[in-house]
């Protein structure tokens, strides 16, 4: 008799053994970041590629949210006659939720997708075993600048965003709802305290370190050819985008409460 | 003498099959030891498991008498540094250029300048016979036999005391895989050195071995010297050695 209960029970074992092997995975990868030899370079290029060049993804992905927030903000309170409060909710809506959420969502698609995707053609095309053949650990060649790299920039991403979608929201307001552009920004400062925009960095210096860790790891377990290095960069995106989102609403919970 | 390279009784299982199922081989310094045998028969994988890449379920693997299958791994790293390898595809590194990729070991293991390790490189390239003016080309703008001599030059380049060679002359046309079967029998003399191969390439196994090994269902059913290779009086290397379809051994189709 087909037992209906066992493909569940499979399903949460391999649920389970897969994050005991990712878990090994991020303590490897962390233990390769903080000892010697450090490959500086490497970490230097990956700032420049997950850092700087993602900066015109996040930018023009924050001043549309935060002109798109400015709007909606403006219709919802005009119902309780609350339309002047656009400014202080555009500000605590970008800093501590909007500007890390949406810079790292879109960061799992573009870097997570693009670590899989490099480190997974690496290794279907043996270039990762040439590199320990080589005498060179790809943890610490590979894998740790970008999860490095990604740590640090995030959050730099995340102050860059936070300004753009602010002047977003200030940009809309002061010229189709009426607001004086002074008055805006005054509201904005006066509103801001500095644990909404550390609140944000926190959330995005994890986001960083998932979505580098987890493209890596897809990528440094793809194999089968290009079908496999597709489906994880496929996984990387899908599960770092899912681990931001469950993970930002814990760093929110811890925080609020 | 002991050999430079042991494999004693090495198994491995992969996704519930028995790959290897007690490989014993070894090479001495200065000796080149080609193993032939079926795809699917598990060359690769004995290579793998002699250059670390996978561990082995038992059996040791012995480097100038001592098993690196038990070693820390700072120790094994250091054991590992005695082998160059020339794999199949090439493997070179498409993000650098090809001088970067000869030299990688000498800029980032050993911390060799980038300098003095751009002049080994062109070097080791006019060794293998590559022209110094592809050095700073990207692997991808090299012809498969271009590459090829690349990962020799980057297998060479530290002076190796066991190299190995996965499918040397696979996917290259014959002029060309026997001027790579030249190099690698110039680059063993030159660097005295003791050399694994894997191959399915007859011509290829007759010219740069010494000793032929033959592998099928995970274990070495013969060995002898390449002169005894046409008279070995078993039916599986006979069968596999004249490319019938007919034998002992079932064609994978």
């Amino acid at each position: 008799m087909i037992n209906p209960f066992a493909p569940i029970g499979r399903g949460f074992l391999g649920m389970l053994a897969e994050i005991g092997r990712f878990s090994a995975f991020v303590g490897r990868a962390v233990a390769a970041a903080v000892s010697p030899p450090i490959f500086f370079g490497q970490f230097l290029r990956q700032c420049m590629q997950i850092g700087y060049f993602s900066l015109p993804v996040v930018g023009v992905t924050a001043v549309f949210i935060g002109a798109a927030l400015a709007l909606n903000i403006y219709v919802g309170g005009a119902r309780f006659n609350a339309e002047q409060f656009v400014p202080n909710i555009v500000v605590l809506g970008i800093t501590r939720e909007l500007g890390p959420v949406l810079a790292g969502l879109m960061l799992a698609g573009r870097v997570s997708a693009g670590i899989a995707a490099e480190i997974g053609t690496m290794r279907v095309t043996e270039q990762i075993d040439a590199m320990t053949t080589l005498s060179t650990d790809p943890f610490k060649y590979l894998i740790a600048p970008r999860v490095l790299a990604a740590t640090l920039t995030l959050p730099i991403l995340v102050v860059v965003a936070d300004i753009i979608g602010v002047m977003g929201g200030y940009l809309v307001s002061t010229s189709s709802l009426g607001f004086s552009g002074a008055a805006y920004l005054r509201n904005t400062f006066n509103f801001m305290e500095p644990q909404d925009v550390g609140l944000g960095l926190v959330k995005a210096a994890v986001f960083g370190f998932i979505i580098a860790s987890v493209g890596a790891y897809q990528g440094y377990r793809s194999n089968g050819g290009a079908l496999g290095v597709g489906r994880a960069t496929t996984n990387a995106v899908v599960v770092a985008i899912v681990l931001i989102l469950a993970v930002n609403y814990l760093i929110t919970a811890f925080f609020v409460e | 003498m002991t050999a430079k390279l042991q494999l004693v009784g090495i198994k491995k299982k992969l996704r519930g099959r028995q790959v290897l199922d007690g490989v014993d081989i070894d090479v001495g310094e200065r000796r080149s030891l080609v193993i032939i045998g079926g795809s699917g028969q598990g060359k690769s994988v004995t290579l793998k498991c002699a250059l670390g890449l996978m561990k082995p379920d038992a059996g040791q693997v012995l480097v100038d008498g001592a098993d690196v299958t038990k070693m820390p791994e700072e120790i094994r790293a250091r054991v590992m540094r005695k082998f160059g390898m020339l794999f199949q595809g090439g493997a070179l590194f498409d993000s650098l250029s090809v001088w970067e990729n000869i030299a990688f070991r000498l800029i980032n293991a050993d911390k060799v300048g980038r300098g003095e390790a751009r002049e080994r490189a062109i070097e080791a390239m006019r060794k293998v016979r590559l022209a110094p003016e592809f050095a700073d080309v990207r692997p991808i703008e090299l012809s498969g036999g271009m590459q090829k001599r690349a990962g020799l030059a980057r297998a060479i380049i530290a002076k190796p005391d066991i190299l190995f060679f996965d499918e040397p002359t696979t996917g290259l046309d014959p002029i060309t895989a026997d001027a790579i079967n030249d190099l690698i029998v110039e680059m063993v003399k030159d660097l005295g050195c003791a050399a694994v191969s894997i191959t399915h390439d007859m011509p290829s196994a007759r010219k740069i071995a010494d000793e032929i090994a033959m592998l099928h269902d995970g274990k070495i059913v013969w060995r002898g010297p390449t002169a005894d290779l046409d008279h070995s009086g078993n039916a599986m290397v006979e069968q596999f050695v004249a490319g019938r379809a007919d034998g002992p051994i079932q064609a994978v189709v």
